[in-house]
């Protein structure tokens, strides 16, 4: 179908657009508020407890570490299927290498979480060169190690190895996984600060280049909510109690959670400021465009496999850390988890748009849905409707605004 | 890249052949004795090698000669694997099966050729068929005793297995059984039950800590179904640091799971012994292909409690509850080596 500019330039400015913020994200954030809302009047006022929201976060980890590199792939017109499996095999080497023989070696854990790294990158790398330099679609390539490191993982170890290394234990946010109430508000200031000087110097750069800015008032709401954000998540890390500690200690934020936030604050930023990043949108946009400009399509594509690998690998050791043990079905299905976040959170599954932002928002209303169904008490059997509703009207919503928005 | 396509079939057809050619090899070994054939449905799946061996160890001390098949997960496989077999000159057939449903015609096949069948540890709802396996209602009942010894009151949270299912409900039932008059009599609070989609350790974590979350970490005894999830359970509980003082069941005699039984974060573990299981399948394949009638089958008793509730001549092995005070069972059996067993264990007396 196509769409013919009919209206001529709009002079006068809806709210929405004075504040200039995506409408894909204020959706995202609109759905999380609604759902939020409606399990804590559902759960009795269980669901936005400290405790809840605590754990909700851990809960949240995994996924939101992977989500962001999912959508990189996605954006650059590819896919992972394999990424659940990858965690899986990753998982077991890290267990493995770490365990106590007869069961493992033995080894220092740092050695197995760079033994863990290494084997998720070279598989990144392997699926990443075989889609970009022989060419084969990557549905096909991730497809086939989906069951290769399914079965990899099997062969690996056929039982569940436990218990992993007490230090190790640390990065999956159970006994003493937390950095403490002063470490997460030295986070929560620090974080402060890059949003008033991000906002400070993106503002100042537009004016000296003659681009439209956000009215004042605009900018200080958006600035106000996302520090008021900021501090109420800082408050709520460390209103959870450390348990059995008395006097009631903080716990702070969780260490997986301060990976999840490293990681997608990360990638946003990559996806903005470099060339790489910026490679990855042109490249989804238009490949032979791409091409046509000088950038090296192939070797970035594999760069981003390989960048999705490194990426499971440290969910991985979140994972495994958090259950203080690998199993041969860790990560199962995890794959399709991921990819609805990152569609919930607004990446176009043709590729060429996605945000990391949206993703981690995705990430998260999944996550919350998974928790806020089982604090209610929704049977397991059941749970997957909601989740697969909610997907299906997320895909219809981007879908139809997608068009308001060209129409 | 040509040359990479030629290179790449090559190899694969190379794989190919060389995997038809161990199939050979391996049938060509059915020669003298008896023959008795097993179908597996997926022997990838590391359990069954001990189960093989100890088929294997009872047929050679009958004389009797091992052939097998291998279906990988596929019902339609196997159907022709039990013609193979039976082709093969099995006097008898183990037969583990894919589907219980979908694997009828085979079944008809053996009659028709009067092979008799041990339905190995899968039902098949035949009556032509002997079934073998453990008692999986009583692996529940052995967790609801060996609860009730550490704790006979109390908030109960029930960690299910997989929705889909069956032996998940059975596990369950032998619980439900055994607690029932503790839970009519109110000594027992049922707190909370959830299903574990594919009896995944990580999804019972998450079930444990929003059930936590909603009890406020009023627990006592978490039942359950299986030592995955159980580990599952413990992670959840070991972060609201209670692990250890909350009794917590399972079963499969993981080695994670007994070093927990050790460490006193598990209550207990049931084990079955799935040696005990092939030496049984072996012993009892050899009889009937002699000859010896299903009712003739010594201790063989009616089982009935299949879905379609078809009366089958069966044995069913009774499995071991193991707790602190048994753990000398699995070591004497080999089942687990001490460093695994007593990682991290020091006041136990069977680990110094």
């Amino acid at each position: 179908m196509q769409n013919i500019q009919k209206n001529p330039p709009v002079v006068r400015r809806s709210f929405l657009q004075n504040l200039g913020m995506d409408t894909q994200l204020l959706t995202m954030l609109g759905a999380i508020v609604v759902v939020w809302i409606g399990f804590q009047i559902l759960s009795q006022g269980l669901f936005l407890s400290p405790r809840n929201l605590w754990f909700l976060s851990v809960q949240s980890a995994v996924v939101g570490i992977m989500v962001g590199g999912m959508v990189l792939i996605i954006v650059a017109r590819q896919i992972d299927l394999a990424a659940g499996s990858i965690l899986g095999i990753t998982a077991m080497v890290m267990a493995v290498v770490q365990a106590p023989a007869p069961n493992g070696l033995g080894w220092h854990w740092i050695i197995a979480l760079i033994a863990g790294i290494l084997t998720a990158a070279l598989i990144g790398a392997i699926n990443g060169s075989i889609t970009a330099f022989v060419g084969v679609p990557a549905f096909v390539v991730t497809l086939a190690g989906m069951m290769i490191f399914r079965n990899g993982t099997f062969v690996l170890s056929s039982v569940t190895i436990t218990p992993l290394n007490e230090t190790f234990q640390i990065l999956g946010g159970g006994n003493n996984g937390s950095i403490g109430p002063i470490w997460t508000w030295v986070f929560g200031v620090a974080v402060i600060a890059l949003i008033l000087w991000q906002t400070l110097t993106g503002r100042m750069r537009r004016q000296k280049n003659g681009f439209a800015v956000r009215p004042m008032w605009a900018e200080a709401l958006i600035t106000a909510v996302t520090v008021a954000i900021v501090v109420g998540f800082v408050l709520v890390m460390n209103a959870y109690p450390v348990p059995g500690s008395e006097p009631p200690v903080g716990s702070g934020m969780p260490v997986p959670v301060l990976i999840a936030l490293a990681v997608l604050g990360f990638l946003n930023w990559m996806t903005r400021n470099t060339r790489f990043g910026r490679y990855i949108y042109a490249i989804g946009g238009n490949p032979e465009a791409a091409l046509l400009a000088g950038i090296n399509v192939k070797r970035t594509i594999l760069y981003i496999f390989m960048l999705m690998g490194f990426l499971t690998a440290i969910a991985a050791a979140v994972q495994a850390a958090r259950l203080n043990g690998a199993t041969p079905t860790v990560g199962r299905d995890l794959e399709l988890t991921v990819i609805a976040g990152a569609v919930i959170g607004g990446t176009v599954l043709s590729g060429g748009a996605g945000t990391i932002l949206g993703a981690g928002l995705g990430a998260l209303l999944i996550s919350s849905l998974e928790n806020g169904l089982g604090l209610v008490g929704v049977a397991t059997e059941q749970q997957k409707i909601y989740i697969g509703l909610v997907l299906l009207l997320a895909v219809i919503w981007n879908t139809v605004s997608a068009r308001w928005r060209k129409a | 890249m040509k040359k990479w396509q030629i290179g790449a079939i090559g190899l694969l057809s190379a794989s190919l052949l060389s995997g038809s050619f161990m199939a050979l090899n391996s049938s060509a070994g059915a020669q003298g004795g008896m023959v008795v054939g097993v179908s597996w449905s997926n022997f990838q799946e590391e359990r069954w090698k001990t189960d093989e061996a100890a088929i294997k160890t009872a047929l050679a001390a009958a004389g009797a000669t091992y052939v097998s098949t291998d279906a990988q997960s596929s019902s339609e496989k196997q159907i022709n694997d039990v013609n193979t077999l039976i082709t093969k000159g099995a006097k008898a057939i183990i037969l583990l099966a894919q589907d219980k449903d979908a694997i009828g015609p085979a079944i008809e096949a053996a009659k028709a050729a009067k092979i008799p069948i041990v339905a190995y540890d899968r039902l098949v709802e035949n009556p032509y068929a002997y079934y073998l396996t453990f008692d999986n209602v009583e692996v529940g009942r052995i967790m609801g005793r060996e609860i009730l010894k550490v704790k006979s009151k109390g908030q109960f949270v029930f960690i299910k297995g997989d929705p889909g299912d069956a032996n998940a409900e059975f596990v369950y039932g032998g619980q439900r059984e055994v607690l029932e008059k503790n839970i009519k009599s109110g000594r027992i609070v049922v707190a909370a039950i959830q299903a574990t989609e594919g009896w995944k350790p990580e999804n019972a974590q998450r079930n444990m800590e929003q059930i936590l979350t909603k009890l406020n970490n009023k627990v006592d005894v978490v039942m359950s179904s299986n030592d995955g999830m159980a580990g599952g359970a413990i992670a959840a509980l070991a972060a609201v640091k209670l692990a250890g003082k909350v009794a917590v069941s399972g079963q499969d005699g993981d080695l994670g799971a007994l070093n927990r039984v050790a460490l006193g974060t598990q209550t207990v573990s049931v084990w079955k012994d799935s040696r005990a299981l092939g030496k049984a399948a072996g012993e009892i394949a050899v009889e009937l292909a002699k000859g010896t009638a299903l009712t003739a089958i010594k201790g063989t008793k009616v089982f009935k409690d299949g879905p379609k509730k078809v009366a089958m001549n069966s044995t069913l092995l009774a499995p071991i509850g193991i707790t602190k005070k048994n753990l000398n069972l699995v070591l004497d059996a080999g089942w687990i080596k001490k460093e695994v067993l007593c990682a991290g264990v020091t006041k136990l007396a069977i680990c110094k």
